[in-house]
């Protein structure tokens, strides 16, 4: 299976998605004006890599901006992972964010009160 | 000729960071979101607050986007254009504010006006849980938002949310909305 890498843009993030390695990237910003259709190849990606997934995934975010309508995306994103955690693979992520940023925690947060999958809330300087 | 000397010293007075009036793109927008980045790296020396009005805004934009009701160039509505907006962001010792301003039919008033009484009236955990069962269980809408808007924009700035209606005819009206988000946040918080 080929790994998913996108470029970052002034409004989409870095994403890499590695299904040698098992881990899946997600860095930067998201405000696309579709944010529907921008995250659309990123989920078939991960029912694709669902089917025949590593022992062990590790989902590394680290966003600096998202919109409401990303955070939607996000979710259902990190839900397909919760699928496979589910289904009795090893699968952590990670959330990082700005030492400062205390937003981003809090979407972290809440993101893993929906989750309820191992979720670590880490600050980075 | 029109006195723009005085223009310019009012938008001075007011500190207008910028302003615009017209049709609102997407291109637009990640124009007028570069322009105030750059000028919040200058001017706001905390992460915290450059972030919030950076996150404010974007969302403000993105209900002007989506929300925008146009006025056909045929309907009584003149001299107003079709689909533009007012957008205005001004700093004061207090905060930052984000004003936006378009039309909106007036059958939707009471729908619109009904959801930002119910952000206003909840505590901000309350506000946190309503914001977490939408992201959860709601389904987008058929212009791609989450109904997440506005929720946001409260959460962020930790205010609320200014608004008015002005009736412009008997479909249409003029929505108003302007948001403050605090200089100094944490002092803000702890009132």
């Amino acid at each position: 299976m080929e790994s998913l890498v996108l470029q970052p843009t002034a409004h989409t993030p870095s994403v890499s998605l590695n299904s040698t390695t098992g881990v899946c990237e997600f860095k930067g910003r998201s405000t696309p004006e579709n944010s529907v259709e921008y995250y659309d190849p990123i989920y078939k990606w991960i029912d694709a890599y669902v089917l025949n997934s590593n022992s062990k995934t590790v989902v590394n975010v680290q966003f600096e901006y998202f919109n409401t309508s990303s955070s939607k995306c996000i979710l259902d994103v990190l839900k397909k992972f919760v699928k496979l955690h589910n289904a009795g693979k090893e699968v952590k992520i990670n959330w990082f964010y700005e030492a400062e940023d205390d937003d981003m925690k809090e979407a972290g947060e809440d993101y893993s009160d929906i989750l309820k999958i191992p979720f670590e809330i880490q600050s980075i300087d | 000729m029109i006195d723009y000397l005085s223009i310019y010293e009012k938008m001075h007075d007011n500190n207008i960071m910028l302003t615009f009036k017209g049709e609102v793109t997407f291109d637009l927008i990640n124009s007028m979101l570069k322009i105030i980045e750059s000028r919040l790296d200058m001017i706001e020396g905390d992460l915290k607050t450059r972030k919030k009005v950076y996150n404010v805004l974007v969302e403000c934009l993105q209900n002007l986007v989506h929300h925008i009701d146009t006025i056909d160039p045929g309907e009584d509505a003149s001299p107003y254009l079709s689909k533009t907006a007012l957008l205005m962001i001004t700093t004061s010792s207090d905060g930052y504010h984000v004003v936006t301003g378009n039309y909106i039919l007036n059958d939707k008033i009471d729908k619109l006006k009904d959801w930002l009484d119910e952000i206003n009236s909840v505590s901000p955990e309350e506000l946190r849980e309503l914001y977490k069962q939408i992201l959860n269980n709601e389904k987008f809408s058929e212009k791609g938002t989450a109904g997440l808007g506005f929720i946001d924009i409260a959460r962020k700035s930790g205010q609320k949310l200014v608004y008015t209606f002005q009736p412009v005819n008997d479909r249409y009206s003029f929505f108003s909305f302007q948001i403050t988000i605090p200089k100094n946040y944490l002092i803000a918080q702890s009132k």
